[in-house]
């Protein structure tokens, strides 16, 4: 076993490890913010929905959830402007797809709370007179969103996870710069060591800070 | 265009085989070590449990992408030299296997204490208790999140391409490299991906109904 670690040049090019965990971090954020757009809008249009548009909105909830995320990448990074007239940068190409991605787990969150929401708090809401709308922005989506921020964070921390999958179109984030600094020092274990660090220690402050802010609003049962 | 897919059907039925056998593999091998460990995570003792609970944090933890290189490229320093195939299969069941594990936990945790008081109660010893009375009931927990988190393996195979493996995704790429037909051939990925993956979600939703009639 002629390895011996040496952790040097890590550090050397440190910087491209922050740098990146910061971007990852910055596509998670956007991706699961547009996400929860996304998500909410469907969720609630799906509920009170006909046949034809909950068909068309399960479609893609079960297209997304079914196909490899790297898949998704390529098509709309390398596919989708061959057939549309846009041009856009890697990073926002993968912002835009796990957007789109994290929308379709979200609606399925969002449905379920929804449904979730006690009957009593709807008819309460009748019966003190609020209108339809009212209802929904004061009663239903309030306490939907406390039943779901579990479900919320994790799919947060899966989607920063999920960011990884951008170095596969050299958005520089985390797992980029780590192939870097694997191919421009060959020091393989040692960064390796050190970006799996890297993962873990913010995927779990993340859970634990997410995870506080939950018990905060926990829903009343 | 159309004659141009056609013509390279072949090639990615090959591919596609590729991602089967991968898939095949992973589930199986993922399987076997995932649900010894998760036992010793319900049963064993205290230092299995730390070790068991710390492998699957971890894994859990980091990107399955970063384990597959870090397995691909990390072995070698170790000295033992695994073909790209076996180093992607290998990453892809360690990550399955923490998924198993979780499984077979929330499985065994979901069945109610009272069930091995009762079988303790009329004499059943441990290993008794365990195969009558305990995995029976756990397994018809265990199985629909199980089949489910195949479609991870199956989506997670498409990860291998990045190692130079021809499997469904990479053979897609490189038709694409030669004909330029760059969004019909993802989307007829996508529709193969999907059909296999549906099908078995499907399979998972039918069970849990078939067996929801178990309560806590």
């Amino acid at each position: 076993m002629g390895y011996a670690l040496n952790f040097n040049l890590i550090w050397r090019h440190f910087d491209k490890l922050w740098g990146g965990l910061l971007l990852s971090l910055e596509l998670a954020v956007i991706s699961i913010a547009v996400g929860i757009v996304i998500g909410l809008v469907l969720a609630v249009w799906y509920v009170s929905a006909g046949r034809v548009v909950r068909a068309t909105i399960a479609a893609y909830v079960e297209f997304i959830r079914n196909v490899p995320l790297i898949l998704l990448v390529y098509l709309v990074f390398y596919g989708l402007p061959t057939v549309v007239d846009l041009a856009y940068s890697a990073p926002t190409s993968f912002v835009l797809t796990l957007s789109v991605y994290s929308g379709a787990y979200l609606v399925e969150v969002f449905r379920s709370g929804l449904e979730a929401v006690p009957r009593g708090q709807l008819d309460a809401g009748k019966a003190i007179g609020l209108t339809p709308w009212q209802r929904l922005l004061h009663v239903r989506l309030p306490t939907m969103l406390r039943i779901t921020l579990p479900a919320l964070s994790n799919t947060f921390i899966s989607l920063f996870k999920d960011t990884s999958i951008a170095s596969v179109i050299s958005v520089p984030e985390l797992t980029y710069g780590a192939q870097w600094i694997n191919f421009n020092t060959f020091r393989i274990v040692e960064v390796y060591l050190v970006t799996t660090a890297m993962y873990l220690v913010t995927g779990y402050a993340l859970l634990f800070a997410l995870r506080l802010v939950e018990r905060r609003f926990r829903a009343a049962r | 265009m159309l004659s141009q897919i056609l013509y390279a059907l072949p090639f990615l039925a090959q591919g596609f085989a590729v991602t089967l056998w991968v898939s095949l593999l992973v589930v199986v091998l993922s399987l076997i070590v995932g649900v010894l460990l998760g036992v010793g995570l319900v049963y064993g003792p205290a230092p299995l449990r730390w070790v068991v609970r710390i492998f699957s944090d971890t894994i859990r933890g980091i990107p399955i992408l970063v384990l597959m290189f870090f397995v691909y490229y990390g072995l070698p320093a170790t000295g033992l030299h695994l073909p790209s195939f076996w180093a992607a299969v290998l990453a892809l069941t360690l990550f399955k296997t923490a998924q198993v594990v979780e499984y077979v936990r929330g499985a065994v945790a979901s069945i109610p204490k009272g069930q091995s008081e009762a079988a303790m109660a009329i004499g059943l010893t441990f290993s008794q208790r365990l195969t009558s009375v305990i995995f029976p009931q756990a397994f018809r927990r265990f199985l629909p999140p199980w089949i489910n988190g195949v479609t991870d393996a199956v989506k997670g195979s498409a990860l291998v391409s990045l190692l130079g493996i021809t499997d469904l995704m990479q053979a897609i790429n490189q038709v694409i490299g030669r004909t330029y037909e760059a969004m019909p051939l993802y989307i007829l990925g996508a529709l193969i991906y999907f059909a296999v993956n549906y099908a078995l979600s499907l399979a998972s939703r039918r069970l849990e109904r078939r067996f929801a009639f178990i309560r806590e």
